[in-house]
């Protein structure tokens, strides 16, 4: 679908890109990682059509840069960072709707599920709305359409646990008629979303590997820590995902995104000594939903 | 087309919530208040009196001021949106690129334009309810001469916008732009190079070719149709146009100018670095 054949970017002295090679298939979800510097935007932006480069880029045989309507209705882009857009948000999603012939309803519905009412919110300007409603809205625009090429920039960054399940799940319903490309600067952000590692390193691809495609993207897990004694900074972080504690204060319990796994492993990683029991148990029902 | 009037919405809507239109708006609106309040539809200049003088104050005023603010709102907006990441975003949206450049040209005109109609119109139904009488022929040609120079510099904008990539340098090049069409009008550079024995080809040339005196020469012709105030330099111009031809110039060879400006700076957009 995708491919990159020995792509150059130059601004001024500085090469950025140095004659990627790189082809990406539907199905393929490929996390773009490395390093701040990398490369990964520019690479991004010679996929988008945004940037002139040497070599050749193309989605699904056409060039971006020429044909860059009908290559752009098939893609879904989320930023990293949000534009400080002063429309209402409702103005936002009839533009995009328009733009791409998609319904701004259906861009609604997901920003609904995502857990941002766009509806109520359709007269607030974009750029005064949280960190993690313009990513939700964002997100929103890009699956409330019919993307056949999802390029995302860390999505999962600024959302909420609830919200990271349910982008877990939008992105499953995708994974087989679409290509993802998720770039992030750190691998166990992403890691459980993709099946494809390309790591970047001072505009070179330096790795590029396949990786275990074991995790249901809609699974669930249900999880139960146990500490040693009750700590208010692991309290925390624990509320910050969700978990509540029962009436001693030590256990806490809830349940995580299957993709989360190794993030969420990854945070217990900071608290090691204070832990003294960890059971992780797949929630039966949600795989059941998911096959139905 | 679609798309174009989906972008020149979109930049309306956007323009209208920024800061700068906020201020803008307030100077164009304040000069007619400040106007009204020194009483200057009561004075008398040249035979003008009423809203004819204080139209002919207004525009003089408006050829100071609205250049400088159209090209420093549109680059500072322009650049500082590539900067800021909006142009990232929004062009990876399906919009053709002539659709999203000359929808925010359209977009932008709208905007600037806008206020310094309004705040004329404001006045015009100010003398009416006073029961002054209405100048309908200086109202419309004055109407057709801000117009022409609002798509001028808008367009003069566009390009610098382009051909800069940071809104710093954009905002020294299009104010650089704004002092040398300045310093070339009459009453400053032109006139001393007058005095110096210029060839008067050469100042009719460089005249002609200043958008902002050209507005300064139309805007003059019409409360002084001799044009006494501009000395010899007159006959030239109105042996070569005559009145109305002049003024036909006047409105035509501004919006061309822009438009030409604009034009280039579309081709250099769409061969360059989008965001």
């Amino acid at each position: 679908m995708i491919q990159f054949s020995n792509v150059s970017k130059r601004f001024r002295r500085n090469q950025v890109l140095k004659g990627i090679n790189l082809a990406i298939t539907r199905g393929q979800r490929v996390a773009l990682v490395g390093s701040n510097g990398a490369g990964k935007t520019t690479l991004i932006r010679c996929l988008l059509g945004e940037y002139n480069c040497s070599g050749l880029v193309t989605v699904d045989e056409l060039n971006p840069r020429e044909f860059r309507q009908q290559v752009l209705a098939k893609v879904g882009f989320v930023p990293q960072l949000p534009p400080p857009l002063r429309m209402p948000v409702g103005q936002l999603i009839h533009f995009a709707a328009s733009l791409c012939g998609a319904e701004a309803e259906r861009m609604q519905h997901v920003a609904g599920l995502l857990g941002f009412d766009a509806v109520q919110y359709r007269h607030q300007p974009f750029v005064k709305l949280s960190g993690g409603q313009k990513q939700k809205l964002l997100i929103a625009i890009a699956l409330g359409r019919d993307s056949e090429l999802l390029v995302m920039d860390e999505p999962a960054a600024n959302l909420d646990p609830e919200a990271r399940h349910t982008l877990f799940k939008l992105l499953a319903e995708k994974q087989q008629s679409s290509a993802m490309l998720i770039s992030s600067h750190r691998l166990d952000e992403v890691a459980s979303l993709v099946n494809r590692v390309v790591e970047m390193d001072q505009g070179e691809i330096v790795l590029d590997d396949v990786v275990a495609d074991l995790v249901d993207m809609s699974s669930q897990l249900a999880c139960q820590i146990s500490m040693v004694q009750f700590e208010p900074a692991f309290a925390k972080a624990l509320g910050e995902w969700g978990f509540s504690s029962s009436s001693v204060n030590t256990i806490w319990t809830g349940i995580i995104a299957g993709p989360d796994r190794l993030r969420f492993l990854g945070m217990l990683s900071r608290y090691a000594a204070l832990l003294s029991g960890i059971a992780m148990d797949e929630v039966v029902q949600s795989r059941k939903e998911h096959v139905a | 087309m679609k798309h174009l009037w989906l972008t020149a919405y979109n930049d309306i809507i956007e323009s209208l919530r920024a800061r700068w239109f906020m201020v803008y708006s307030l100077v164009f609106g304040g000069i007619v208040v400040i106007l009204f309040v020194f009483g200057l539809s009561e004075s008398r200049v040249m035979g003008f009196t009423g809203l004819s003088r204080l139209l002919v104050t207004y525009i003089q005023l408006s050829m100071a001021i609205l250049p400088i603010f159209v090209l420093i709102t549109t680059v500072r907006s322009v650049a500082g949106d590539r900067e800021a990441g909006i142009f990232e975003y929004m062009l990876s949206l399906p919009v053709s690129l002539a659709a999203w450049f000359w929808g925010r040209f359209l977009g932008r005109f709208f905007v600037v334009f806008l206020p310094v109609f309004m705040a004329m119109l404001a006045a015009l139904v100010w003398g009416v309810i006073k029961g002054s009488a209405i100048p309908w022929n200086l109202f419309i040609f004055y109407s057709a001469l801000l117009m022409a120079l609002a798509w001028c510099f808008l367009g003069i904008g566009m390009l610098i916008s382009t051909l800069a990539r940071s809104s710093d340098v954009a905002q020294g090049a299009a104010f650089l732009t704004w002092l040398v069409l300045l310093l070339f009008l009459d009453l400053i550079l032109l006139g001393i190079m007058i005095q110096e024995n210029l060839p008067p080809e050469t100042a009719v040339a460089i005249a002609l070719a200043n958008p902002m005196q050209v507005f300064r020469t139309a805007t003059m012709m019409l409360f002084d149709p001799q044009l006494v105030l501009l000395g010899p330099t007159a006959y030239v111009i109105l042996d070569n146009f005559s009145q109305a031809g002049y003024i036909a110039y006047a409105v035509i060879y501004p919006v061309l100018f822009g438009s030409l400006c604009a034009a280039i700076g579309y081709l250099v957009f769409r061969r360059s670095d989008l965001p």
